[in-house]
């Protein structure tokens, strides 16, 4: 659930790797060097439980730990909890405390920090975007220094999962306002890196801690660097200057295919814990109609969209889980795209083309509705105009209008005033996605803002996240998918997939279903290699 | 003219408090309230967190309520915290005002270094080779996207010729560097984003020199002294100059709140910490203190360069007599 | 009339008349998707080969006209109307006019245009002539304050006085002494103002505040190119040229005019 938590968020799960990584070349694994990584935006705050930007939680995830974390096969494990017990048919869980682990000033870390971080998540005045996952617990205790006992209300799922989320130091924070503390811009945390120096919109650099309870990493420096522009990022590849960046289809396709890059870099293509879709506003008469609405899917080519948008790097979507998920339903088929069958849904429902004006009428109203879809997201705009094009074709006249961010969400999503919103979604490890398809959320500000209800689902999805049985869960997320495809309360698009590179002069680079990030201590760079000079952290 | 000085500066306090009145009501009235910049919807980042942004800023207080306190708290300097994070908004402005006045100070200084020669010259040559080349380049270079300028730039100077670094202000490995290769790292980050801008804001200076110079030069007084057998470079720089420079003040006045201006694009693509992005970020969130730091700021150099321009006028031309025609 | 003015009025001439017959004269639609022909450099089908969408760039061009051209000119003109009667106003008759005028310029551009023209997009919805209004009104101080500091400087001659002194009238002497030797600076204020208003509308599409997709404008065209620019240089360079060579023409009229009235004067 707090799985862009734990791990890189920009570049998660699943590796299809095009170039075969040599094994342990059994000879010293030396340390020193820096590994530097470009973003595209600059962390906003360096307080975990605050941070909501992927930018923030990338760095960190290289600070802090959390009690649990996923491993390289996207199993949980104990990260700071050595392990834990699931008691009372999952109502209460105890988890015990690593006790080697220590803060990187020194002091020790222990189950008061836990309580804290719990405490701080629940807390109203404090600006955490997290505390959903914590209001279901009724009580937490700290039985002893090393062992803490969380006991739920219900039975909830993801509440493992949500013991992933990064654990804050008490004696730091205790007396301070969480909302404006420097330790947002200065923290201190448990995890295998040590804050060093933090440049706004330019640079952000870490030094490996010689105390982490793992091991010492190799690599000695951390360094994220901030490079707003996709060209430059891009060029900044083409000499060296990056180790690791995120690249856009087209570079990926057609400019890297040079003998520098494949002599440089490592190309990855992972499947993104993300998916487009096209939201109807349920409440609007013209939605109203199923009909209409698997006419509209059958309509659009969901190939031609990830062939033009994404070059081919992406999957059509099935329904509202990933295929990374264990709760996808790899069998299940999107519907076939065929414009002859939408004409005659649209038709039975009523709607003709009376005037021969090319575009459907019903009742003397034209079929028209307009696509609304934020700024600054090209991938979006492109989309929406092949679906404009392709629901001509069958008679619907569609507009665009591209929104501001800030405007998009609180005049339109939240003030539901739209016809239909192209959007994505990123999801969670978990697959539990309660707060978007369950009808109790459709409040001002939650998530199901397309007004979607069906009573089914909304048993299935109670259900799912009351039992920890995987496989039975996984029963219900199939039955969710398919009653949900079957009501088509929006038009599922795409998974794209997320493009990157990192320098080969990084040895023992593991890719495994959860990405390449989680061993990242165990990376390293042959002497000869090396390229910054490296330095580690002094810790108390 | 001090007095003059002095009352134009007590004037401008209340208009500063007009603009920061107006500024308030527009972002407060515009559409859309504080939110995260992020533009993926995470199921699990509950966008309840703007209620409590909400009460914590007091923005559930009425608008004029909101505006006194904002004023008074600047009375005492003090701009606020800024909503994305938190941190004091004048630090956040200061961290970003050295490389955005660093650039554009050195480019401000290169354009009129380079732009007004250029304009004289075009203008006594006017018609010839130099002026019509010269005239198609300017053009050229202003029409040109910022952003492809830059990025063959990079791909000439860092890419082929390997003598440039492409992007930041200064290496990774900075600190471990001596002051004098210090001082070489940040001149050869900064020689490509200052030539970037300095190119393409070259046109609007040569091009008003040049046309008012042209005027000067048709003028009696030219030929007079022409026929005077002064020479001819004090006839252009002492006898025209003097006469053609006033579009060139107002376009320094102009110029002056540019100092903190930056363009988005342009710091995008050279990955430079300025105030343009700041600005825009801010914008763009709704970050109600940060905007309103940066209007502030904003007018009050404004009003700098407005003052600036007309003094400069009354000292190039003294026919122009200030104090006289405001009192 | 004069060789420049003449070569002015054709470039500026074959655009316009390009922008008002782009239905009939642009090969293909502009918004035309083509899933088989993505990045397509210029060829034969494609004479300025095709965007990311497989569109045809020469027939986006020529659309793309209407709106970049529609809104340099109206822009441009809203601006200079506005900034010339108030410069001139202000430097004329100085004292409280100047006083009024001066101060509403510079709380004008005290405000970031960018804030403004948030706050004018706001209150109207986005539309094609909106945009075009709203630079237009946002961007005219900067040439009120070079009109008014050219009259300040020429009110002073001794051709004014003379005016004066035969009695002409306050209209005639702006309108017949002052204006035309105060013209330098509007014309390359104007011929730069087109250049900037044009690129100002790609700035606003880009912030879902301009014109939406998927009508083309040279600076949506621009914005867009960014992203393919490593592969696909002609979508950045012809649009470019289109605003250069619009530029260009203007500043042949305007040099061509001045001639021209130089001669007659």
């Amino acid at each position: 659930m707090f799985l862009s938590f734990v791990e890189k968020t920009k570049l998660p799960v699943f590796v299809v790797v095009f170039l075969f990584f040599a094994g342990s070349e059994g000879i010293a694994e030396d340390r020193g060097d820096a590994f530097v990584v470009g973003s595209i935006s600059d962390a906003r705050t360096l307080l975990p439980i605050i941070a909501s930007d992927s930018a923030s939680q990338d760095v960190c995830s290289m600070i802090f730990n959390g009690l649990v974390k996923y491993d390289k096969n996207l199993d949980l494990v104990g990260d700071l909890a050595q392990s834990w017990e699931v008691k009372e048919g999952g109502l209460v869980l105890v988890f015990h405390l690593r006790r080697n682990v220590s803060w990187q000033d020194g002091r020790p870390f222990t189950a008061k920090d836990v309580e804290f971080t719990y405490r701080q998540l629940i807390n109203p005045s404090v600006r955490t975007p997290y505390s959903g996952d914590f209001e279901r617990i009724k009580t937490l205790e700290a039985l002893d220094d090393y062992t803490i006992r969380v006991t739920y209300k219900e039975l909830f799922a993801p509440a493992l999962s949500s013991w992933g989320m990064f654990i804050i130091p008490k004696h730091i924070l205790e007396k301070q306002d969480l909302n404006s503390s420097t330790f947002q811009r200065k923290p201190v945390g448990t995890g295998p890196y040590v804050f060093k120096k933090w440049k706004s919109q330019n640079y952000i650099e870490l030094l490996s801690s010689n105390t982490y309870f793992e091991k010492v990493p190799f690599i000695s420096r951390y360094i994220t660097r901030v490079i707003p522009d996709e060209s430059t990022m891009f060029l900044e590849l083409e000499t060296e200057g990056l180790d690791a960046a995120g690249i856009s289809a087209l570079q990926y396709k057609r400019q890297t295919d040079t003998d520098f890059f494949k002599k440089k870099y490592y190309k990855f293509r992972l499947p993104s814990f993300s998916y487009l879709y096209l939201g109807y506003n349920l409440e609007r008469g013209l939605f109203k109609d199923r009909r209409v609405r698997e006419a509209l899917n059958y309509a659009v080519n969901k190939q031609e969209l990830i062939d033009m948008v994404l070059l081919g790097y992406g999957s059509i979507a099935n329904g509202p889980f990933v295929p990374q998920s264990w709760a996808y339903d790899a069998q299940f088929p999107p519907a076939a795209f065929n414009q002859a069958k939408a004409r005659s849904l649209l038709n039975d429902a009523g709607w003709k083309d009376d005037n021969f004006d090319g575009i459907l009428e019903k009742d003397a109203v034209s079929f028209e509705f307009s696509i609304l879809t934020n700024q600054g997201n090209e991938e979006r705009i492109k989309a929406a105009q092949i679906i404009q094009k392709r629901l001509k074709e069958v008679g619907v006249r569609v507009k665009i209008k591209v929104v501001e961010w800030s405007v998009f969400l609180t005049e339109i999503i939240n003030k539901r005033d739209f016809d239909a919103v192209l959007l994505g979604w990123s999801l969670s490890r978990d697959p539990d996605n309660f707060d978007i398809w369950h009808s109790s959320k459709i409040k001002p500000g939650e998530f199901n803002f397309i007004g979607y209800r069906n009573k089914e689902v909304d048993e299935l999805l109670v259900q799912a996240r009351k039992t920890f049985d995987q496989e039975k869960r996984k029963n219900c997320y199939f039955k969710i998918n398919k009653l949900i495809y079957r009501d088509q309360p929006c038009m599922f698009l795409y998974v794209a997939d997320n493009l990157f590179v990192v320098h080969k002069r990084f040895r023992n680079i593991e890719p495994g279903p959860s990405g390449i990030w989680h061993n990242f201590i165990y990376w390293w760079v042959p002497n000869v290699e090396q390229k910054y000079r490296s330095k580690s952290a002094i810790v108390p | 003219m001090l007095t003059y000085i002095a009352r134009r500066l007590a004037g401008s306090i209340p208009i500063i408090l007009g603009i920061t009145m107006i500024s308030f009501a527009i972002i407060h009235l515009v559409p859309g309230k504080p939110t995260s910049a992020e533009s993926a919807l995470n199921p699990k980042v509950s966008l309840q967190v703007r209620e409590r942004i909400e009460k914590l800023y007091g923005l559930d207080k009425p608008i004029h309520v909101q505006y006194l306190e904002w004023t008074r708290r600047l009375l005492k300097l003090d701009f606020g915290r800024s909503f994305s994070d938190g941190r004091p908004v004048i630090e956040k402005i200061t961290e970003r005002l050295p490389v955005t006045v660093g650039i554009n100070v050195l480019s401000m200084f290169f354009i009129f270094i380079v732009a007004i020669p250029l304009g004289v010259k075009s203008a006594r040559s006017s018609g010839s080779w130099f002026d019509t080349s010269a005239t198609f380049f300017v053009f050229l270079f202003f029409a040109a996207p910022t952003f492809w300028v830059a990025l063959l730039l990079m791909q000439l100077f860092c890419i082929t010729l390997g003598w440039l670094p492409i992007s930041g202000i200064t290496s990774l490995d900075f600190e471990y560097f001596t002051f004098s290769q210090k001082v070489i790292d940040i001149v050869r980050h900064l020689a490509l984003p200052v030539f970037v801008s300095c190119i393409t804001g070259l046109a609007a200076v040569s091009r008003y020199m040049r046309t008012s110079m042209r005027e000067a030069l048709q003028q009696p007084y030219i030929y007079t002294a022409r026929a005077k057998g002064l020479p001819e470079r004090t006839v252009l720089y002492k006898h025209a100059f003097r006469n053609a420079i006033l579009p060139i003040i107002t376009i320094l006045g102009l110029s002056i709140p540019g100092l903190i201006g930056g363009s988005v694009i342009f710091e995008s693509i050279f990955a430079l910490p300025g105030i343009g992005r700041l600005f825009y970020e801010a914008v763009m969130m709704r970050d109600y203190p940060l905007i309103m730091a940066e209007v502030v700021l904003g007018a009050l150099l404004t009003m700098a360069g407005n003052l600036i321009a007309d003094i400069g006028y009354a000292y190039v031309d003294p026919r122009i007599r200030y104090a006289k025609k405001v009192s | 009339m004069n060789k420049l003015l003449l070569v002015g009025i054709a470039i500026i001439g074959f655009l316009s008349a390009a922008a008002i017959l782009a239905p009939f004269i642009s090969p293909y639609e502009p918004s035309l998707i083509d899933s088989a022909s993505l990045l397509m450099p210029p060829s034969y089908a494609h004479p300025l080969g095709t965007d990311g969408l497989g569109r045809d760039l020469l027939s986006r061009i020529i659309y793309g006209a209407r709106i970049s051209l529609g809104i340099g000119i109206i822009a441009v003109g809203i601006s200079l109307c506005i900034g010339v009667i108030a410069g001139s106003v202000a430097g004329y008759f100085g004292g409280l006019a100047d006083s009024i005028i001066m101060r509403s310029a510079d709380i004008m551009l005290c405000f970031p245009t960018f804030f403004l023209i948030l706050a004018t997009v706001a209150v109207l919805e986005p539309s094609i002539i909106n945009i075009m209004v709203i630079i237009g009104l946002t961007s005219w101080m900067g040439i009120a304050r070079l009109i008014r500091s050219e009259i300040l400087s020429l009110r002073e001659r001794e051709f004014i006085q003379a005016a004066k002194a035969i009695g002409a009238s306050h209209y005639g002497i702006i309108c017949r002494h002052l204006l035309p030797n105060a013209l330098g600076p509007v014309f390359v204020n104007a011929t730069l103002g087109i250049a900037g208003a044009i690129l100002l509308e790609s700035a606003l599409s880009f912030l879902g505040l301009g014109v939406q997709p998927p009508v083309p404008s040279w600076g949506n065209i621009l914005i867009e190119s960014k992203a393919t620019l490593g592969v696909a240089w002609w979508i950045t360079l012809f649009p470019g040229l289109a605003i250069f060579v619009t530029i260009l023409g203007f500043n042949f009229i305007a040099e061509g005019l001045r001639k021209h009235w130089g001669y007659n004067a």
